[in-house]
């Protein structure tokens, strides 16, 4: 028979025959494929979490200021004192106004990206939206600290133009204000926005480009004004995209301790307390309870964004 | 006596409008450029209410710029246009009475079916449950009924499809516009869909304006056809016209395949130096011995090669002056050649139709 012939002799070498069984076996293909990082995942990042979870549910000896091996919810009978709560209540107002700020910010400039930038404009936005991320955060942060100061760049700026008295009013106000800038609350909202903007732009972005033309021409034809078709159509499409973003900015606040250190009032932040309970304390569970915290929220955040609808176009 | 119409299509209907000298969409000297580009090269157009007005044409002909010129997503560079006698310059797509079945469907696919058909409704302020009764009957009206709360990713292309119709149709506009809504659908369900389509139309009276590359599917669904080449329109006629008597060698060659005889042979056979297009379906073979009828034109030629179509087979021809012919001899007939044998082919000479030089 000339059947042989038809096909190609199977030739030799062993990477041959490797490629043969990887496209025949698709499973064995595929778990080639996940394996190392399922192994990374699941030993590195899942462990150590739950590591953190079983670290929680030990206690410390108030005497002799060991740890007790023994789980129990003492821990978390900590965490509800009401300085810590104000820590967390604190922590979380500070996440949130940063990330609904930053969502308010990060809006038009991602609508402008994907819906008119074209060719070179795009690549600049690109650029320029990550250009931040490409110098050292301590960097930035340290810049910021000079620009708020009560000699900084914008002190003199708003002094030059006359509206000193504009920035005073500010710094009177309780609760945001402060002596200067750089030792409030508003300081600190401002560099946590600068630092995260970019991971609220870069989702935003990706979500609204991928509504087709034709959807909002389709709103338009049925009659919607553009407000309405903003509404109606585009705003629900990017959901999924805010809701990413928000994860970032909200969770990268939630567990900063650095910019706190640096600029902003004396009180505590939550990524704070927990460097200073792991590390000078010593007092390990109550470090890993409150970093539960995050977690937490985090889970609540995304069930309530679930119930809102912001993943109905996924 | 007439059946009655089925219920959710008398609700569905406009009031029968009577004839008017008013047409439903009206260009005068429309142009629409793009930098260079000349996409819209001064149309003009008038298309009669109730009427299902198809814009046949090659992509990029601009045929769907003109049709989003009435849609308002494009505006016009120049010239007129008018919708039921309204002037529509400046007036954005929101406010215009035409609605549109894009070719993607465009359904929003955050919602599901019911919720699509009722986006327009429900952006003019009508009350949820009759906003639902409306959506409910329109879904009726393209079949769909049962599938209110899928969402669009649920469904097939046809459904898809039909959706689109209900949500543009539900909305009552004086004309729909319709983008190739059929050039995404396998050939079977096209074929049922051009008869649906057809039949639609007929029962609500209104005006349908049909954007399509495809020529069988303008000539058998359309009242008019607009053939468009290169920005303008090369001929508007019925099917009939259209087919029988192209204006020129574009529109003979673009719809339905043609014999496109060149002037000198036209000459030759008729003594006018025009080019004359040739239906394959017109030219018939003389068998061996057999007589031509009376007034007929007999060419003498050499089969290239014989192609089986199922009804048909398209015998290729060279003549004996060296031109070359396309015959479709009906498959049942004996007189299909073999490859290579000489023939002989008949027409009669009104079968010949002469088109303009250019």
């Amino acid at each position: 028979m000339s059947e042989a012939l038809t096909m190609a002799p199977p030739r030799g070498g062993l990477l041959r025959r490797f490629s043969d069984v990887l496209v025949r076996r698709h499973g064995f293909y595929l778990a080639l494929l996940l394996l190392p990082p399922l192994l990374w995942l699941g030993i590195v990042y899942l462990g150590a979490l739950f590591a953190l979870l079983a670290q929680s549910l030990f206690s410390i000896d108030e005497f002799s200021g060991t740890i007790v091996h023994e789980p129990s919810l003492k821990t978390y009978g900590e965490l509800l004192v009401p300085a810590n709560l104000d820590i967390i209540a604190r922590t979380i107002t500070v996440a949130a106004i940063v990330t609904a700020l930053a969502a308010i910010i990060a809006f038009p400039i991602a609508y402008y990206a994907a819906r008119y930038a074209r060719g070179r404009v795009k690549a600049l936005f690109y650029v320029a939206v990550m250009m931040p991320l490409w110098s050292s955060y301590l960097v930035k942060v340290y810049a910021w600290k000079l620009l708020l100061a009560k000699e900084g760049a914008i002190g003199w700026f708003m002094n030059g133009v006359g509206l000193s008295g504009l920035l005073d009013a500010w710094l009177a106000a309780p609760v945001i204000g402060g002596p200067s800038l750089s030792v409030s609350y508003t300081g600190m909202v401002l560099v946590f926005l600068y630092l995260w903007i970019p991971f609220m732009v870069l989702p935003v972005q990706a979500a609204l480009e991928r509504v087709p033309v034709s959807l909002i021409e389709a709103s338009g034809d049925l009659g919607a004004s553009p407000g309405q078709t903003f509404r109606k159509v585009i705003f629900p499409l990017a959901a999924p995209g805010l809701v990413a973003g928000s994860i970032f900015t909200f969770s990268l606040t939630l567990g900063d301790y650095i910019v706190p250190q640096i600029v902003g009032p004396s009180s505590l932040i939550l990524g704070q307390v927990v460097y200073a309970q792991q590390g000078l304390a010593g007092n390990i569970p109550l470090a890993a309870a409150f970093s539960v915290v995050p977690i937490l929220i985090m889970g609540l955040f995304l069930t309530v964004a679930k119930r809102a609808g912001a993943f109905d176009a996924l | 006596m007439s059946p009655p119409l089925p219920r959710s299509l008398e609700i569905m209907s406009h009031p029968v409008p009577t004839p008017s000298p008013v047409a439903a969409v009206s260009f005068r000297g429309v142009e629409r450029h793009f930098g260079a580009v000349k996409a819209v090269d001064g149309v003009d157009l008038d298309i009669a209410p109730g009427e299902f007005f198809a814009m046949l044409g090659p992509s990029g002909s601009g045929k769907t710029t003109c049709l989003r010129l009435i849609a308002g997503f494009e505006q016009p560079t120049d010239g007129h246009i008018s919708i039921f006698g309204d002037a529509v310059a400046g007036v954005p797509a929101y406010r215009r009475p035409v609605n549109t079945v894009f070719q993607d469907y465009a359904l929003f696919p955050h919602m599901n079916v019911v919720e699509n058909v009722c986006y327009g409704l429900m952006i003019r302020g009508v009350a949820k449950a009759e906003r639902l009764r409306l959506g409910r009957e329109a879904l009726a009206l393209v079949k769909l009924s049962g599938l209110e709360t899928r969402k669009p990713g649920q469904l097939s292309g046809g459904q898809r499809q039909r959706v689109a119709l209900a949500r543009a149709l539900v909305v009552r506009p004086k004309v729909l516009l319709l983008d190739e809504p059929l050039g995404a659908l396998d050939l079977k369900l096209r074929e049922d869909m051009q008869g649906e389509l057809k039949a639609l139309q007929r029962a609500l009276g209104l005006t349908f304006v049909f954007v399509t590359h495809d020529q069988g599917e303008a000539l058998s669904m359309a009242d008019r056809v607009a053939v468009f080449n290169e920005g303008r329109i090369v001929q508007v006629g019925d099917p009939v016209e259209i087919y029988e008597r192209p204006r020129t060698r574009f529109v003979a060659d673009f719809v339905g395949s043609s014999n496109v005889i060149e002037p000198a042979v036209t000459k030759a056979w008729t003594g006018q130096a025009r080019p004359a297009s040739l239906r394959p379906e017109k030219i018939g073979l003389l068998a061996e011995g057999e007589a031509a009828p009376d007034g007929a034109l007999v060419v003498p030629g050499r089969v290239l090669q014989v192609l089986y179509h199922g009804a048909v087979n398209r015998v290729e021809l060279v003549t004996d002056e060296g031109s070359r012919l396309l015959a479709a001899i009906p498959a049942a007939s004996a007189a299909t050649p073999l490859q290579g044998a000489a023939v002989r082919a008949v027409f009669g000479r009104q079968a010949l139709h002469l088109m303009e030089s250019a």
